[in-house]
């Protein structure tokens, strides 16, 4: 059972497409599996004729399990297992199908195989930073030597950044190709459950004071001009992370460097479905208003697919606010390579004690998800005593 | 047990021309090669023999083609006098492909096996071990071949010159160690080098039979070698002589000769191995001046032969860089014995 | 402080010798022919008309023998300089190098300290043929205990014997034959001191690391000249010290260029070059994006003609096309 997503832990298995005794050619579709995102054919990258199939149709199956046999063309005794795990080194599903944007399909990076089924020789630099850019290496087009080095990632990379657009925008302000975007998210949220050990730790704070500070300064304002409670929400985050710098940078090669600058990445909704999460620079500088206008900004751009590659690149630490009329509370996932993600759920009305008293008051969830490679709950603790302390005093944010 | 008769030689009319032809072809063929080293022809070190040609016509005298010779890094004579073709001498020193060596060891290193030519070793010192290993397989293999070992005064002074002695004299090796004590190991004189100089005592310390000999003498070197020949092959063990001699050259090219008075080497010269064998010759009306001027012209048409010859013979190609590093194995190796 | 000056790579030898024999009275220099010749490669011409026999020694033929003797004399107290005419010779001292100069402080529990310094030719490209030609810089640097340092530069061969003179280990110095004749740039009085510990970046460069050392330093540069006529940015790295290896410098190069090819004129089986590649491989493996690429000698003894002693060699041309393969051009 090949791993589909790389959330996907199991699939059911809803037809065959291939019976046994069937010649199968590489690339050929040989069952249906119903996942949590919807059927999806399985091909088999291995020639040869069906022997056994192991799996009956309706059957749940885990990833990694072996569907079927398959005999291999040179008449091999040796029969190839139709399958693939996350780990396996040489699986028989390596060349990944082309993502549909916008669909279920999230390939992990893969160990290329070229066709004739020689192995395309990787350089151990590109496969490293196609892995840390989000880059599936099976999509990679090798050099005219038939290898792929350095060149050909960043020629990926560069790619990556029309979005099927004329190529016609300056370079600093090219777009991006949303949907391969949305690929390279996929894998990076595959690498961070991977790899990372996360920690959650979550309050509930009293946003009264906020709401109150908010509608009386809207109030003054002309309607264009009015800031959403999330502009000082993210600056007191970005704040707080003062309290917290093990939560702010960058963790890579076993080496964790914490960021001086607090660059916050913000979980922005794409059309076609997905999030994406650029970087405003620097939040925790930036008055109200700036950040109100660069927040409108990166949401228009967001919308139209223009971001560019670097507020991609380089957030230290992001935030998720899940907004309005959503749900209470989100554990968040980090976004390699940093450390660290602020998830906030809908504002809620709870029952809260104030001076010993019961009393209504708006509240919110706010949910640190933490590296605990490099930071543990304390310092989340700590964080979001802070982010609560500024929060009582907003207009001095 | 006697000692062996000195060998008289008799020296005919026939052999005194050989003699002086040998030697001169000697001196010629190098004076050629300091001309052809100016022209970049030949390249590297280049050590000459000049002055010391004695030695090898004499000692060569007293070897069979059967006996082999291992020399040093100033061995153009001992190659040449033993047989190997000024030709393919000339063409190694030119590093073409029909030298004597295939152009692989220049001046240094000329080999020659079907002549028994074991080589020029540059590693002062190098050459004692493996001659007492060519003279232990021969007494293994029940030959009685003499193995010449020729060597200079500076190799005294290294281990391998004692323990190879001690070698030879412990297990009564056909070996006859031939030192040419040219009085200078490079440019160091050999009362710098030596807290015993007379280097033929070092030999008998260990109970080697070893003689003085008048290196510049062609006559006496050839009457000392026979006489130490014939003992090496009869079986008593090793024999060692001393060569007292003197080169009248620089020790090599790039070697300005500052460390011996002018006034040293031109004494040494009047005593010139050719020099004198030429005058007892006359003198004695052994020879005639026409006799020395057809040598001369003899020897001038060898040297052009084996110019032309090393001018014109091909440089190895570079695909076969690789070659006579390993030897091919035997086609195919036997089964081994059950 | 004085202005720098352009000498000899032969004169800078002898200005570090006078140098040491004019700061420590324990200094002495002794070898064959150092002497009244002037020695083999005229190091220490006119040194013995200034220090006297005592301190400028010639010695018979007998490199165990005085090589031996200036460990002792080392162990007594001295600082000797050693010379041995060429690496090739080097071998009949091999035993007292490595048998004792290498290994006496560590049997003893430390007691006992080695400062000699030995120095020595070595190298290919004047045709001398097989017994005086070779590259064993990678015998010293396999031997623990020993400092093996090779000055490729005429700063280098004036700054370095001084330093190695302050080593309380034994060094082994490996002048390539090659640079005796070339001249280079020293700097001003006071500031001749170099240290022997790491290596040199001898031209920047950004599309790969050309790793090298001794004669095959100024092929190397020359290859990057070319190269870059061809807008392939090479960084020149100068091992200076064979051991211990500074692999920090080396690896930090790698992982910026990302590419490595290693001149070393070493046979290449069992070489130092190989040592390095594999300490590429170990710890930059994921910052390549080629296999480690090495020039070395041809595994043949050095030949005497010049055109296959060339071929045998690490030369300019094969430098720049291992480059431009490393670089898939």
């Amino acid at each position: 059972m090949p791993a589909l997503g790389a959330d996907m832990e199991a699939g059911t298995l809803v037809e065959w497409l291939k019976r046994p005794g069937e010649r199968i050619a590489r690339g050929d579709a040989v069952a249906v599996v119903e996942t949590q995102k919807g059927a999806i054919e399985i091909e088999s990258f291995q020639p040869g004729v069906l022997r056994e199939i192991r799996v009956e149709t309706g059957a749940r199956v885990p990833v990694g399990e072996v569907l079927a046999l398959i005999d291999g063309e040179a008449g091999a005794a040796a029969a190839a297992p139709v399958h693939a795990t996350a780990e396996a080194p040489a699986r028989a599903i390596a060349a990944a199908p082309p993502p549909r944007p916008g669909a279920a399909a999230e390939p992990e990076p893969e160990p290329v195989v070229l066709s004739g089924q020689r192995r395309v020789p990787i350089s151990p630099l590109a496969r490293r930073l196609a892995e840390e850019r989000g880059i599936d290496v099976a999509t990679l087009q090798p050099g005219a030597d038939g290898t792929i080095g350095l060149a050909e990632v960043e020629a990926a990379r560069a790619a990556l950044a029309p979005a099927g657009a004329p190529a016609a925008r300056a370079a600093g302000e090219r777009g991006l190709d949303l949907a391969a975007m949305r690929r390279a998210i996929a894998a990076a949220m595959a690498r961070s459950h991977r790899e990372i050990p996360h920690y959650f730790v979550s309050s509930t704070l009293d946003l009264a004071p906020l709401l109150a500070w908010l509608e009386r300064t809207n109030a003054t304002r002309a309607p264009p001009g009015r800031l959403l409670y999330l502009v000082p929400l993210l600056k007191a985050v970005a704040r707080a992370m003062a309290s917290a710098p093990e939560l702010n940078g960058h963790y890579e090669a076993d080496v964790f460097t914490p960021s001086a600058a607090v660059h916050m990445g913000v979980a922005i909704a794409m059309r076609g479905g997905g999030l994406i999460a650029p970087a405003i620079h620097d939040v925790d500088r930036l008055d109200l208003d700036t950040l109100m206008a660069k927040l409108d900004d990166l949401v228009l751009r967001v919308r139209g697919g223009r971001l560019r590659s670097s507020e991609l690149a380089d957030p230290t630490v992001t935030v998720s606010n899940l907004g309005e009329h959503t749900a209470d509370a989100i554990l968040p996932v980090i976004y390699p390579p940093q450390v660290a993600i602020v998830g906030c759920g809908q504002i809620v009305p709870r029952p809260w004690v104030s001076d010993g008293g019961l009393v209504v008051r708006p509240t919110m969830t706010i949910t640190v998800g933490g590296d605990h490679r490099v930071s543990d709950g304390r310092s989340a603790a700590k964080f979001l005593a802070r982010v609560e302390a500024l929060l009582k005093t907003p207009e001095a944010l | 047990m006697t000692a062996p008769e000195p060998h008289k030689v008799r020296v005919t009319r026939e052999h005194a021309r050989e003699l002086l032809r040998q030697m001169i072809l000697v001196r010629r063929f190098e004076e050629a090669c300091i001309e052809l080293y100016g022209a970049q022809k030949i390249r590297g070190f280049l050590h000459l023999y000049i002055g010391e040609e004695a030695n090898a016509v004499g000692v060569m005298q007293a070897l069979t083609p059967d006996d082999a010779i291992v020399a040093t890094y100033r061995e153009h004579g001992h190659a040449l006098i033993r047989g190997i073709p000024p030709t393919a001498v000339m063409a190694e020193m030119f590093g073409k492909a029909t030298g004597c060596s295939r152009g692989r060891g220049g001046s240094m290193h000329l080999f020659d096996v079907s002549r028994r030519f074991y080589g020029g070793n540059a590693i002062v010192g190098g050459g004692l071990p493996l001659a007492v290993g060519l003279a232990l397989a021969d007494k293994l293999r029940g030959l009685a071949r003499v193995t010449c070992c020729i060597f200079g005064e500076g190799a005294a002074a290294e281990g391998e010159f004692h323990e190879s002695l001690n070698l030879a004299a412990l297990w009564k090796l056909p070996v006859l160690f031939v030192c040419e004590n040219n009085r200078y190991a490079m440019g160091t004189a050999i009362e710098r080098s030596e807290s015993v100089p007379d280097i033929r005592r070092h030999a008998e310390a260990y109970g080697i039979v070893a003689e003085e000999v008048d290196g510049m003498n062609v006559v006496d070197v050839e009457v000392a070698a026979r006489r130490a020949a014939e003992a090496v092959r009869a079986g008593d063990g090793p024999r060692f002589l001393e060569n007292h001699t003197y080169r009248f050259r620089a020790h090599s090219m790039f070697d300005p000769d500052l460390y011996r008075d002018k006034a040293e080497v031109e004494a040494w010269k009047q005593r010139g191995p050719v020099v004198r064998f030429t005058q007892w010759v006359l003198d004695t009306n052994t020879l005639h001046r026409a006799d020395i001027d057809a040598i001369e012209t003899e020897v001038a048409q060898t040297i052009a032969d084996a110019v032309a010859f090393a001018e014109a013979s091909p440089l190895e190609p570079v695909e076969d860089l690789l070659r006579d590093v390993y030897a091919p194995r035997p086609a195919a190796p036997g089964a081994p014995a059950s | 402080m004085s202005a720098t000056r352009r000498i000899t790579y032969r004169e800078a030898v002898r200005e570090a010798l006078r140098e040491a024999l004019l700061r420590d009275p324990r200094v002495f220099l002794m070898g064959e022919d150092v002497g009244r010749y002037g020695g083999s490669y005229a190091c220490s011409s006119g040194l013995l008309a200034e220090f006297g026999e005592e301190r400028i020694r010639d010695t018979p033929l007998s490199e165990s023998g005085f090589v031996g003797a200036g460990i002792g004399a080392a162990i007594g107290g001295m600082r000797p300089i050693v010379e041995v005419m060429t690496v090739n010779f080097s071998l009949l001292a091999l035993d007292q190098i490595v048998n004792n100069a290498a290994t006496v402080r560590h049997m003893s529990g430390g007691q006992i300290a080695v400062p000699v310094v030995i120095r020595m030719a070595t190298g290919a490209g004047r045709q001398l043929a097989a017994q005086h030609s070779h590259s064993l810089e990678c015998w010293y640097a396999h031997v623990p205990g020993i400092r093996a340092v090779a000055p490729a530069t005429v700063a280098d061969a004036r700054g370095m014997l001084w330093t190695a003179l302050q080593e309380p280990n034994p060094v082994v110095i490996f002048e390539h034959a090659t640079l005796y004749n070339d001249e280079g740039e020293v700097p001003g009085e006071g500031e001749l001191a170099v240290d022997i510990d790491r290596a040199a970046v001898r031209r920047a460069g950004d599309d790969l690391s050309l790793i090298t050392y001794g004669g095959s330093l100024k092929k190397a540069l020359a290859a990057a000249d070319a190269l870059a006529g061809e807008r392939i940015g090479c960084e020149v790295i100068d091992l200076r010290t064979l051991r211990p290896l500074d692999e920090e410098t080396i690896l930090a190069s790698v992982r910026r260029t990302h590419r490595a090819l290693i001149v070393d004129e070493g046979w290449r089986s069992g070489s130092l070059a190989g040592e390095i590649a594999a300490r590429i491989a170990e710890e930059a493996f994921f910052d390549l994006d080629a296999p480690v690429r090495r020039v070395c000698s041809a595994e043949v003894p050095i030949p005497y003609p010049r055109h296959l002693e060339e071929a045998a060699t690490p030369q300019v041309d094969g430098i720049v096309a291992a480059a431009r393969g490393l670089v898939r051009r």
